[in-house]
């Protein structure tokens, strides 16, 4: 079985992208599963169980980070998407976080941007887009080409190998080489590793602390003006 | 890449009506105009254009450039796109300054001298609109007529696009005039969506859209040509009316009709 996950902030178009994937992917008879991972909602499973007849997930994170969470589920989401006996199992994150990136070793991961954010968005969203293999850039149709031209060069700056495929997923155009780069991908190879270093998690922040400023907190902290350091026993 | 024309093949209109022209060719330094009433599919056809179209869009349009068509990978590299497309609903929507900018667009471009190319650019742009562009302003504080005049000089001089297309810039407030002489200077094919008679008229052939589907092509023949002149007589007029209430004067019985006694169309 091959594993793709796709990840991208909210409203990039992550959606659109896969409905499009999923419908060139099942017209060339694939069997695939789609799990939606997010924070407090979601309703993609639903649609796509509904429009397309493929078996669907969704896991709320609630107070785990998304991507933790993803990490958390995503070895008990392959073997459900392996015994529904799907080829592929697509995988939608919250995309939430800047610092972590949800790929895994040995998949295709897809980072969803959307044209429209700003020439600086591929400089501010860190491993989410410099370990994709892919990143489709959506919403072309609303950008000069001149702003297209820029974002694609500082998508490379970012990510100078990475692959990109500028769309209109709203109506499917420029996703074919997706669809084959999809295909193309190897199948899973267990143990399954994270391809990024998450960020240092253990903060006292994470366990439940909300008081504001750094003195009311241990363990790894910072300062405005200083750099991390530990802070404790 | 040298361009030398580009060839579009029929698809189908909105209702899976076949298009009625088979095939059309545009050569390069042509002008074209697409024409037909609104939602007749002038829009869509210069979309399968721009997206360099292989039977792959919802028309299932070809398109050929220098007889050869698209390939799919992601190889793909807008700069290396040979078409521009400018419509009317084409914004900047990065708050950089314009300066900074077109000079990020040139240095990407690998144009050599960016200072000359960037005031090139902006001369251009500032033929087209009446009001000039402040270099330090941010893109999208531009008002409608500078956005609209700076994509096309950007399109023309830095992008130095081939094939322009330009989707109802007749709407856009800048100086239609001014335009097409301007551009004629450059050798590109340009296509125009339009519903203006002067420059449909004023193109070398204009393809007529109903339903979604191309009807027919026609080529501007001489009494056209000498039609447009009347035109843009009339246009001149208009366009004259048009500063005089920008200005904030009155308009008089008495000064439309001498007006119109002078440009011959009263005895």
């Amino acid at each position: 079985m091959k594993t793709v996950i796709c990840a991208g902030t909210s409203t990039s178009g992550k959606t659109a992208v896969l409905k499009q994937v999923i419908k060139k992917l099942i017209a060339k008879d694939y069997r695939l599963a789609f799990l939606k991972i997010d924070v407090q909602y979601a309703e993609e499973d639903e649609l796509f169980k509904q429009e397309f007849g493929i078996p669907t997930k969704k896991v709320y994170s609630g107070e785990l980070c998304p991507d933790h969470c993803n990490v958390m589920v995503l070895g008990d989401a392959i073997e459900w998407a392996a015994r529904e006996k799907a080829q592929f199992l697509l995988v939608e994150t919250a995309g939430l976080c800047l610092r972590c990136s949800p790929y895994i070793e040995g998949s295709l991961g897809i980072v969803v941007v959307e044209a429209t954010s700003g020439m600086n968005l591929p400089r501010k969203i860190g491993p989410m887009l410099s370990l994709a293999d892919i990143a489709v850039v959506t919403k072309i149709d609303l950008v000069s080409q001149a702003e297209r031209e820029v974002f694609r060069s500082r998508i490379l700056e970012a990510a100078p190998n990475i692959n990109i495929a500028e769309s209109d997923a709203l109506h499917g155009i420029g996703l074919n080489p997706l669809v084959k780069k999809i295909i193309e991908s190897p199948d899973l190879q267990f143990p399954l590793f994270l391809r990024g270093n998450p960020p240092v998690g253990t903060c006292t922040i994470c366990v439940g602390k909300k008081e504001i400023g750094w003195k009311q907190h241990f363990g790894v902290v910072r300062p405005l003006e200083n750099q991390l350091f530990y802070r404790g026993e | 890449m040298q361009i030398k024309k580009i060839t579009i093949f029929g698809g189908y209109g909105k209702s899976g009506e076949k298009d009625k022209v088979e095939q059309v060719t545009f050569k390069m330094g042509q002008v074209v105009s697409i024409v037909g009433p609104t939602g007749s599919g002038k829009t869509t056809f210069i979309e399968d254009i721009e997206l360099y179209a292989n039977e792959n869009t919802p028309s299932m349009r070809k398109v050929l450039i220098n007889d050869t068509a698209a390939t799919e990978d992601f190889s793909s590299n807008p700069s290396d796109h040979p078409i521009a497309l400018i419509t009317q609903h084409t914004n900047f929507l990065s708050d950089m300054q314009v300066k900074k900018f077109l000079m990020t667009h040139a240095s990407i471009r690998g144009s050599s001298s960016i200072e000359t190319i960037v005031e090139e650019t902006l001369d251009f742009a500032n033929q087209l609109t009446g009001e000039a562009i402040d270099v330090n302003s941010a893109m999208t504080e531009l008002s409608g007529g500078q956005t609209r005049a700076l994509l096309i000089a950007d399109a023309v001089i830095i992008g130095n696009s081939p094939i322009i297309l330009l989707d109802e810039i007749e709407n856009a407030g800048i100086n239609r005039t001014r335009a097409l002489e301007l551009l004629k200077r450059y050798e590109k094919i340009f296509i125009f969506v339009t519903h203006d008679p002067r420059i449909a008229l004023l193109s070398d052939l204009r393809i007529i859209m109903k339903n979604g589907a191309m009807q027919k092509i026609l080529v501007t023949d001489d009494e056209e040509r000498r039609v447009v002149e009347e035109i843009k007589k009339m246009d001149d007029f208009l366009l004259e009316l048009r500063t005089h209430i920008r200005d904030g004067e009155k308009l008089t019985e008495q000064h439309v009709e001498n007006r119109l006694r002078d440009l011959g169309y009263l005895s």
